[in-house]
């Protein structure tokens, strides 16, 4: 391998473990505030990234319908809980939130499709598409099972992600899809050639991670996040209502997951099902970084990234193992360096 | 496990009759609801009672498949010798991932599995030797007495006969010494350390078992469909395992196949009548399978044998047999003889010395009351001595032996038998059954025997000391009920009984009375002092003085994680030092 490969590899890994880990910070934050381990991130992911090609192709994306039809299920269940709880008064934020907004952005997309607007417009568009099915789909699928164990969460992942990958399908099709960069521009700094793609990818990442600690230091809704996650019963007591966080937790995970699908969707090609192998490289980033740690989680991404483009380089048809399977010594290390003792799961 | 055996009698019937009833396409399903039920049965001892999560067991469905496949076509071998290599693999594989596993704690474990499974996955689909992606075909069929079992029904007899085996052990086992542990482990494995259960040795054992049944399906998965490629062990079918498992009902042996049998039958006629349905091509069937889990789970989140179940007649409970032979007792130091010795122990957590300088003594027959206000140490000190935490200096002897660096299992072993403070049931078994796991350090039969029920006679003792040491504390009455539907002071009582069934030479009781209501302290006495008649050794942890006044021979007073003070009750009450410390001094 000479010098100048090993860089570019360097590059290309940077730029994807930039992306792995954002996703790492989004499954960490839904994990500790809801306990739900986030597999249809991977959904998100892959419907923003296709969503930005079939704007880019001048098709209305199939993004619209699920939202739609989510935002009517999820009004549905609320109104007929409001009603029944007496509260007519909830209906017109009900509708507001879960009926008006996803119209008024579906409408915005059918705009957008056929003007090809600037790639950075049609971005706003696919988030503004995508992040409200982070809350709709926490309304209907985990809401009502908040206080299940892990495994009941878990699998209620996997339904979601069943669900959300064959409405992929139908709506997206099976044919992948590769949008065009933000930028064809690259600079050179000696001998390496960088490009401005994935200057987009670093700085856009750094951005969101600054923000989120912003987020979680500064401001009352990030503080009643974190409470949540700490106690939930305590966080309850003092009046954070736990619903909201974990509706709240949803929309940032849903908002990376778009995020994370735009920036992708430039460097490879994006299917239906796509999206649960890379974020299922986040989780492994956010293993490797402890499952706890938001700094080290986003080390150990970013260290995937690199491992999988090296190994994509000296041993390509076993790059998945490679990477799968470094979690492997990880764990042995952890094992070993964490003393023994008896834990007791609670009831 | 209080079910009734007709269910099972009468589902081995059913079993026995559908290749003559249903169409041979039915066959081949309950074939594959065969082997999934197998791999799931694993899972449901594995996760659902143990706790222990795991989206890996197609790896080992996988191993098995390949190991087999390799030997029959490569190496020509008969397949019941590959049956034992593929399972020798598949316990080496479990072992070696067991090791390095579960020590993690539960998240990391479930998520090493995911990992396992996918790197698994590619490796089956790049390794040459293996078929790559197209698999290894050609596989022969068993062949019982020389008859080749080739076709779906006439497997079909080989696979339930395993998988029937498989739940009727599995039955037999939470019925056991080892089944109590085992389901004590997923949320009081501190307190089943602390009567002598080797938790860890448990759960390698339990992961090892899901790993070998998961390997028989495997080995009747490739010499059933003769073939073998990597997409039947990819990680999505890990995760069709556990759906199966949760569906059904994660905590019940029944749940394996009933959810083996849903997720089967539902997919195979989504897949059927979906299409047909919207005229339309496309993955709707997962859609709406998808969907129909969700509704499920927010039906029913324990899954569908619980549900089932309530319709089930329940067993009247065997009772203990009163002519079980009692179990050896041990040799009791003779009275007055020194038991333990705390010798100036200290521990510090950070900048805070909870315990300093603390010397005590406790001889056989007295009983020592340890007492002081709120946060002054006492639990602390339980805790030491138990081996729960290590002292950082100071020794702890019990009967002239240094015990401080045993560690919570070899401590129990010496008769140094605790109670908690905050009740440590397992609320859904039943009272007997929790006494029960007091005596584990009294039987010796392990898991496999368990499984064959041939430790019946060990059993029968184990319950009949259960129910004398129930009885000797007035629960005689409750011995079925769940322990979770008593009240406080019952529990508290019955924690008491689970301690004096591990036969001890030292009973350590640690706040008994918190939190009880009057009458119950009055019942709580009342027992207390009738053990203190028959001369058993106790150290009473509390902070209640009114309650330990006229019950214990000794004081120790602590405040400040320091000895306060010593003596009888009468000085003690009258002891200037300790009145400050209780009642507050005067500034």
């Amino acid at each position: 391998m000479t010098f100048d490969i090993a860089l570019w590899l360097t590059q290309d890994g940077i730029t994807n473990g930039a992306i792995y880990a954002l996703l790492a910070l989004a499954l960490l934050l839904v994990f500790a505030v809801t306990r739900v381990i986030f597999v249809p991130q991977g959904e998100f992911i892959s419907y923003a990234a296709l969503s930005m090609g079939m704007l880019q192709l001048g098709q209305l994306p199939g993004t619209v319908w699920v939202l739609i039809g989510g935002g009517l299920l999820a009004a549905g269940l609320d109104a007929a809980k409001a009603v029944r709880d007496g509260m007519p008064g909830r209906l017109p934020r009900i509708a507001a939130m879960y009926v008006v907004v996803p119209v008024a952005v579906s409408a915005i997309a059918a705009w957008a499709a056929p003007r090809q607007l600037s790639p950075w417009l049609q971005a706003l568009v696919v988030l503004g598409l995508v992040v409200p099915l982070g809350p709709i789909l926490y309304r209907i699928a985990y809401q009502p099972l908040a206080s299940a164990s892990v495994l009941v969460l878990f699998v209620v992942s996997m339904a979601a992600h069943y669900v959300l990958t064959g409405l992929g399908l139908v709506f997206f099709g099976g044919e992948g899809l590769r949008a065009n960069a933000f930028s064809d521009a690259s600079f050179s700094a000696g001998v390496l050639n960088v490009g401005a793609q994935s200057i987009v990818v670093v700085v856009t990442s750094l951005v969101v991670m600054a923000a989120l600690w912003l987020f979680f230091e500064r401001t009352l809704y990030g503080k009643a996040l974190r409470a949540t996650a700490i106690n939930r019963v305590g966080a309850r007591l003092v009046g954070v209502r736990t619903e909201l966080s974990g509706s709240l937790s949803f929309v940032l995970a849903a908002f990376i997951g778009a995020l994370s699908g735009i920036l992708i969707a430039p460097i490879t090609t994006i299917y239906y099902d796509t999206g649960l192998m890379i974020g299922l490289k986040g989780f492994v980033g956010a293993i490797l970084g402890g499952m706890a740690s938001y700094p080290l989680a986003a080390l150990g991404a970013l260290g995937i990234g690199l491992l999988e483009s090296f190994s994509s380089f000296w041993a390509s048809a076993l790059k998945e193992s490679i990477v799968f399977t470094v979690i492997i010594p990880v764990l042995v290390w952890r094992s070993l360096t964490s003393r023994h003792h008896v834990e007791d799961e609670e009831e | 496990m209080m079910r009734a055996r007709w269910p099972l009698v009468a589902f081995v019937l059913a079993i026995a009759a559908a290749p003559w009833i249903v169409p041979p396409f039915y066959v081949t399903l309950l074939n594959y609801i065969g082997l999934a039920g197998l791999v799931v049965l694993g899972l449901v001892l594995l996760t659902g009672i143990a706790g222990i999560v795991s989206f890996g067991q197609q790896a080992f469905v996988g191993i098995a498949a390949y190991t087999t496949a390799l030997l029959t076509t490569a190496m020509g071998l008969s397949p019941w010798v590959s049956l034992f290599a593929s399972l020798a693999v598949v316990g080496a594989f479990g072992l070696l991932l067991g090791a390095i596993t579960l020590r993690l704690s539960g998240h990391y474990l479930a998520i090493a599995t995911i990992a396992w499974g996918i790197a698994l996955y590619y490796v089956f689909g790049n390794l040459p030797g293996l078929g790559q992606y197209s698999g290894i075909d050609d596989l022969p069929p068993i062949a019982l007495f020389g008859w080749p079992l080739d076709t779906a029904p006439r497997i079909y007899y080989l696979i339930w006969t395993i998988t029937i085996l498989a739940l009727a052990a599995a039955m037999n086992l939470l019925d056991s010494r080892s089944g109590r542990a085992l389901r004590a482990l997923r949320f009081r494995g501190v307190m089943a350390e602390s009567f002598g259960v080797d938790t860890a040795r448990l759960k390698v054992l339990v992961f090892l078992y899901a790993a070998l049944l998961a390997g028989v399906s495997g080995w009747l998965h490739a010499h059933f469909l003769r073939f073998v490629s990597p997409h039947a062990f990819g990680v999505n079918a890990g995760i069709d395992y556990l759906f199966m498992a949760v569906i059904g009902g994660a905590g019940q042996v029944w749940g394996a196949l009933i959810g083996a049998s849903v997720l089967t039958v539902l997919r195979e006629w989504l897949k059927d009548i979906l299409p047909a349905a919207i005229q339309r091509t496309g993955n709707y069937e997962i859609v709406v399978f998808g969907v129909l889990m969700l509704l499920l789970l927010q039906r029913t989140r324990n899954g569908i044998a619980p549900a089932l179940m309530r319709w089930l007649p329940k067993r009247t409970p065997r009772p203990p047999s009163p002519d079980a032979e009692p179990l050896p007792r041990r040799a009791q130091p003779e009275p007055g003889r020194m038991l333990l010795e705390v010798d100036g122990v200290r521990i510090r957590f950070g900048g805070l010395v909870a315990v300093n300088r603390m010397s005590f003594s406790v001889r056989s027959g007295e009983i020592l009351g340890l007492i002081g206000p709120n946060g002054a140490g006492k639990t602390t000190m339980f805790n030491l001595i138990t081996g729960v935490l290590p002292p950082e200096s100071g020794q702890i002897r019990f009967l002239g032996e240094r015990i401080d660096r045993l560690g919570q299992r070899r401590i129990a072993e010496r008769g140094l038998v605790r109670t908690f403070q905050h009740v440590n049931l397992v609320s859904t078994m039943s009272v007997l059954e929790n006494v029960a796991i007091g005596a584990h350090l009294r039987g010796t039969s392990g898991t496999l025997a368990a499984m064959a029920h041939l430790e019946r006679g060990e059993e029968e003792r184990l319950r009949a000391e259960a129910a004398r040491q129930l009885r000797r504390v007035g629960l005689g009455e409750h011995l079925f009920e769940p322990a979770g539907s008593l009240a406080l002071g019952q529990q508290r009582i019955v924690e008491i009984a689970r301690a004096l069934a591990a036969d001890p030479v030292l009973l350590l009781l640690d706040e008994p009375a918190a939190g009880l209501r009057y009458g119950e302290k009055q019942a709580l006495a009342e027992l207390l002092r009738r053990l203190r008649d028959e001369r058993i050794s106790v150290l009473l942890v509390e902070h209640d003085m009114d309650f330990v006044m006229g019950l214990v021979d000794r004081l120790v007073v602590m405040d400040f994680g320091e000895k306060l003070a010593e003596g009888a009750p009468q000085a003690i009450q009258s002891d200037a030092a300790v009145l400050e410390a209780y009642l507050g001094g005067i500034e």
